[in-house]
């Protein structure tokens, strides 16, 4: 039987703003799939954005949604965490609303092993406000900021977290459907801050200026430039250059913020004169 | 009697003022003079199941708070001028969403860094119209130790009943200096909790005034209790969703403010000091009204028949009483720590029927009480400055 989308969409919320060929709505289908495989109470799911395109996406969602400033995602969601630890929350965040902008805040929700699971919907472009360049914008790809090239060196989210102290890293693309919804599954049931950088296309921007400009060509270089990370391991990084390495790069144990603030900082408060 | 009498500083006197109204979560990022007020709570707040956390900036602890509040927890943070400034644009996400919490802004020398340790008044307006578009606030500003607890338990009291975001407005003066406090009893003050949503959760909206006891206030769910919501910062229908049409987001956005004109009187409140023979009237709030009350007393004393109007409640201002007080006296005056910024309100509501005169300084001292008491000598002398 097909997947009942429906089941956890709002009814009269569709049709969403996204382009024809933006591969945001395919990973909204991903994240859905993975919560129906955990079995998850739509009321114990919290779901929070920020600003942009891939940040329209809680509105869709029949569940406790949030859309909240460019960039401060992170910052709502940790206090809807720690103000109800028993929600599982979901912070769902455009390349630039997470690493530009919101940047402060994901590093030190990522140093707090906070228990909240990020995906990027990393298009390497600000979509919503037309093509402008982003933190994530390769070297030398245009943007209507960036007329002549770009200049920027772009982070690499993954080892940015990682460094951060997130938990759980991974990353995929919007192409590879069944890893990206093992990849949500896998960080959702992760006790900490857990992050999957998932590489996605615009057409309509990024695809405007840059080649391949069509979104099924767009899908084909996801499918053809990415390498496993256990593959990837064992080749010198000239043969890695342009490659999107997918796959879980950090998953370790670590105290969990909020489990920590309830189960010793209240028990030590409440214990002192 | 059993009651505790405590010699506390005005930021301890918020915190205690914040437990007693109930307080579950604070987010704040340190910065003089307000800094005291995240200590306590640190050693407080815990104690009573209640979560404080330090972020990373004042930008995601006002994120933090409204956060909290959506998962229903009565949630606060301070702050002081800069710190003031970064919580702006979300703290207008919290005005246009209805969502109750207290923003504690302990005003300080400015502009910019400024004098991080100086007293200062030069925040009113920015308590008004910081954050950017039309939007309803409330601003409260006691003068001393004792009323910084019982207006904290106020504005939590105002924000949680008419969902509206309270700003308090405290100085470094009275922030930092010590007066003795009674603690209230359990009971002894009204803390009042946010309206619930009495429909089932299918049938719930979160702002459609159709179903609620009080008129044009909203009841209000908590994320994770079955009530699935929406909330964003885009213009939004009833429902919470997003919305283009025009007529709808005038229609929302009048809603909000005809619900604070309509609460305006139970939100406001002042204090009259011998006005009822008054001639000369001054107009003040904060802790320069301490000066201006001593200002009172020494005219009096010297046969000047001077009166005050202590405004607690400042945002929204309450035009009235300045409109009775211009009936009545031959000119106001309004000492302000700032270089006249609630005066521009005084002005317009006195209508021109008496004159008003500002006292200001910024140089970061305190308004003596003979500055005013000069400068109503000098204006009854019919010499102007
Ligand atoms: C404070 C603030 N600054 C700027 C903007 C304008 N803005 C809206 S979305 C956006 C960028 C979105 O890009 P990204 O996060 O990558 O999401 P995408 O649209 O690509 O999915 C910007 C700059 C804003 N809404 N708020
Ligand atoms: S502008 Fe780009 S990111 Fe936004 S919806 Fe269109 S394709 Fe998607
Ligand atoms: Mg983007």
């Amino acid at each position: 039987m097909a997947f009942e989308y429906e089941k956890y969409i709002r009814k009269g919320t569709l049709p969403h703003i996204w382009c024809p060929g933006c591969g945001h709505g395919i990973v909204m289908k991903s994240l859905l799939r993975a919560i129906e495989g955990l079995k998850l109470d739509k009321n114990d799911i919290a779901v929070i954005s920020g600003i942009g395109c891939a940040s329209r996406l809680p509105g869709y969602l029949d569940m406790n949604t949030l859309h909240t400033t460019h960039g401060r995602a992170l910052a709502f969601a940790t206090g809807i965490k720690l103000a109800n630890p028993k929600l599982k929350v979901i912070v769902v965040s455009g390349d630039g609303d997470a690493s530009a902008i919101g940047g402060n805040h994901l590093i030190h929700a990522a140093r707090r092993n906070i228990d909240i699971t990020l995906l990027i919907f990393n298009n390497s472009i600000y979509g919503m406000t037309g093509g402008q360049v982003a933190p994530t914008t390769p070297i030398g790809a245009y943007a209507s900021t960036m007329t002549y090239g770009n200049i920027d060196p772009p982070f690499d989210i993954v080892r940015l977290v990682e460094g951060a102290g997130a938990t759980f890293v991974a990353r995929t693309t919007s192409y590879h459907t069944a890893q990206t919804e093992q990849l949500i599954k896998q960080a959702m049931t992760h006790k900490g801050f857990a992050v999957v950088d998932i590489i996605d296309a615009c057409p309509t921007y990024f695809g405007r200026k840059n080649a391949p400009k069509e979104a099924y060509d767009m899908m084909q270089v996801q499918k053809d430039n990415s390498i496993p990370l256990q593959i990837a391991q064992k080749k010198k990084p000239e043969e890695l250059q342009g490659k999107i390495i997918t796959g879980i790069f950090v998953k370790k144990e670590m105290p969990e913020y909020t489990d920590t603030y309830y189960n010793t900082i209240i028990p030590k408060a409440m214990g002192s004169k | 009697m059993g009651k505790k009498a405590l010699l506390l500083s005005g930021n301890e006197s918020c915190v205690e003022g914040a437990l007693y109204a109930g307080l579950q979560f604070y987010a704040g990022y340190p910065i003089t003079p307000s800094s005291e007020i995240a200590e306590g709570l640190s050693r407080k707040l815990p104690k009573y199941g209640g979560v404080m956390i330090q972020m990373e900036d004042e930008i995601a602890s006002m994120g933090a708070i409204i956060g909290a509040s959506l998962a229903g927890k009565k949630s606060m943070t301070a702050t002081s001028g800069p710190g003031f400034s970064l919580k702006q644009e979300n703290f207008g996400f919290a005005c246009f969403n209805e969502v109750p919490c207290v923003l504690v802004n302990v005003m300080r020398g400015g502009p910019s860094t400024g004098a991080p340790t100086g007293p200062s008044q030069g925040d009113v307006m920015q308590a008004r119209w910081g954050t950017h578009g039309d939007h309803p606030v409330v601003a409260i500003a006691p003068n001393s130790v004792p009323e910084i607890l019982t207006e904290t338990v106020r504005s939590f009291n105002i924000s949680e009943k008419y969902r509206v975001p309270v700003i308090l407005l405290l100085d470094e003066i009275i922030a930092h200096m010590r007066e003795r406090v009674i603690l209230p009893e359990k009971g002894e003050l009204e803390v009042i909790d946010r309206l619930k949503p009495t429909v089932p959760p299918d049938q719930y909206k979160p702002f459609d005034i159709s179903n609620t006891p009080m008129p044009l206030v909203p009841p209000m769910a908590a994320y994770g209790t079955g009530y699935r919501f929406h909330v964003t910062g885009l213009n939004h229908r009833t429902d919470g969703f997003p919305t283009n049409n025009g007529e709808l987001i005038e229609k929302e956005l009048l809603r909000i403010m005809q619900k604070m004109a309509m609460y305006k009187k139970n939100m406001l409140k002042h204090e009259e000091y011998m006005l009822d023979d008054a001639e000369i009237g001054i107009v003040a709030y904060g802790s320069t009204s301490r000066a201006a009350k001593y200002a009172v007393n020494v005219l009096r004393s010297e046969g000047i028949k001077a009166g005050m109007l202590r405004y607690i409640t400042i945002w929204p201002f309450e035009e009235e009483a300045v409109e009775k007080l211009a009936e009545k006296v031959k000119f106001i005056v309004v000492p302000e720590l700032n270089l006249g910024q609630l005066i521009l309100e005084v002005e317009r509501c006195a209508r021109g029927k008496a004159s008003v005169y500002g006292v200001n300084r910024v140089n970061i001292e305190i308004i003596h009480p003979h500055e005013i008491i000069e400068k109503v000598k000098e204006l009854l002398h019919g010499i102007r400055v």
